[in-house]
């Protein structure tokens, strides 16, 4: 307990970054607190916290919000940012295997982000790596440190995750940001989960079973059926990219368009929230009222990714 | 060691070696490869009528116990099977099976952009209570099913 702070001290218990399966609710909260902390701390102080450390940003895939985000974060902190934001600019051309790469860099490097197209790439780093891993996204599978900057900013707007209803919209089926969402809201108290997806994209079943303990979800084909209970809604972009059949793609792509009309009828603190980047599914129109939370939420990108920069500093894992 | 029928018997009993029954019906020709190649006789009965099963496999070894992977792999196809070692007719061991928790280098993982299938380091699955195995790197799942035919051999 922090002395006549009246908060909870939460101990981060992870020497990696990897996976949302990770993390227990404590660990969470401990990301939160951090992150809020950043927010308040001055700039100038905030500057010599990884002053004289050295940062590795490897993009083995390219990457805009994630990498800026890191990177900002990285020179806030008044550490140094190595590394590269395309493969084909590493000896990964020349064949090196990825446990090379990270065992090389680990030498290198006080902390090692790493963005990766291969599924459990994060995971083998975090094994030969004896310094901590932070998953910047590996293929269709994780991507950690966007699920803990949604937590942050569902916090922020409400002062609180427990008892919240929030709605999952989109694809449900393919993307990993709303699978790793609602597994970590299945760790908080009393949240319902309403998954709002065409049938071809709904939620998996092996998602829902891992959950269906911890928390209460129902299944929706049509937002408006659902719309006025929920405090927040996050869409997610169909994407393109993980459809076989093309045709396929465009009957569903504008199946959801979250817009000012489709949002008439919900509740006046209803917050909409996306991963961006957005193409049809989330109206402009949106923007200017207040329930956009999105830009918002890219900005927390910043904070959060400081706080776990902070909070894995001194990890030494051998 | 053997089931009888009216008329006699599905598959000739075994003086000593090891006798697996109750695969379920299909099974008998992935235990075989596990098995290996024995320089002993194996003999196999696929969909013979059981009272347990409906219908089952049986694979009998002769004069050959199982090493514990080979056991294990079994457990992952065939979680149920009854493995019995027998020495001069009769029952010396019977072998409950269980499905490992934990399984290291056995499995192939389903996804194929999986870095497992991509760098030569050993896969590492994780078997739930419902007999469904998780990646320990990229995370997906498979189902009884999926991997019982992802078993390296």
């Amino acid at each position: 307990m922090l002395k006549g702070s009246g908060r909870k001290n939460f101990s981060f218990s992870l020497t990696d970054v990897v996976s949302i399966s990770d993390f227990g609710r404590a660990d969470i909260e401990a990301v939160l607190e951090k992150a809020a902390a950043m927010e308040r701390m001055p700039r100038e102080k905030k500057l010599k916290l990884l002053r004289g450390r050295a940062v590795a940003s490897l993009f083995f895939e390219p990457s805009t919000r994630t990498r800026l985000s890191f990177e900002t974060a990285i020179q806030n902190l008044g550490a140094s940012v190595i590394g590269f934001a395309d493969a084909n600019v590493s000896s990964v051309k020349k064949g090196e295997t990825l446990s090379d790469t990270i065992r090389v860099v680990s030498g290198y490097a006080d902390i090692i982000i790493m963005r990766h197209y291969i599924e459990g790439a994060a995971r083998l780093a975090s094994e030969v790596s004896n310094k901590p891993i932070i998953n910047a996204g590996d293929g269709a599978n994780q991507h950690p440190t966007q699920t803990l900057l949604d937590l942050y900013t569902i916090k922020k707007a409400f002062g609180r995750i427990d008892g919240l209803t929030i709605g999952l919209l989109g694809d449900l089926k393919y993307g990993r940001t709303v699978h790793s969402l609602a597994q970590a809201l299945s760790l908080f108290d009393n949240i319902k989960l309403a998954f709002i997806a065409p049938d071809e994209l709904a939620m998996p079943q092996h998602i829902k079973e891992r959950i269906a303990h911890k928390v209460s979800f129902e299944e929706h084909a049509e937002l408006s059926s659902v719309l006025s209970e929920l405090d927040v809604l996050y869409v997610t972009r169909i994407q393109k990219e993980r459809f076989a059949d093309p045709a396929e793609y465009e009957r569903l792509k504008d199946r959801y368009v979250v817009d000012r009309k489709a949002l008439q009828g919900a509740k006046e603190t209803l917050k909409v929230m996306h991963p961006l980047p957005r193409v049809n599914e989330l109206s402009y129109d949106v923007d200017s009222t207040k329930h956009a939370l999105y830009f918002e939420q890219a900005r927390n990108g910043v904070p959060v990714r400081e706080a776990l920069l902070v909070l894995l500093k001194d990890v030494r894992k051998w | 060691m053997v089931k009888k029928t009216e008329k006699g018997l599905y598959i000739k009993p075994i003086r000593s070696g090891t006798t697996i029954d109750h695969l379920p019906a299909g099974t008998a020709l992935k235990v075989l490869k596990i098995v290996g190649k024995a320089e002993n006789a194996i003999t196999v009965a696929i969909r013979v009528p059981s009272r347990k099963l409906g219908v089952k496999d049986l694979v009998f070894v002769e004069n050959k116990t199982l090493n514990e992977e080979q056991l294990a792999k079994i457990a992952l196809i065939a979680p149920n099977a009854t493995v019995n070692i027998i020495e001069n007719n009769e029952v010396k061991q019977k072998i409950h099976l269980q499905t490992p928790k934990e399984v290291h280098g056995i499995l192939e993982c389903i996804n194929p952009n999986c870095i497992t299938n991509k760098e030569n380091i050993p896969s590492k699955f994780y078997i739930n209570e419902q007999g469904m195995a998780k990646c320990h790197y990229c995370e997906r799942i498979m189902t009884r099913e999926e991997y019982s035919v992802r078993i390296r051999v």
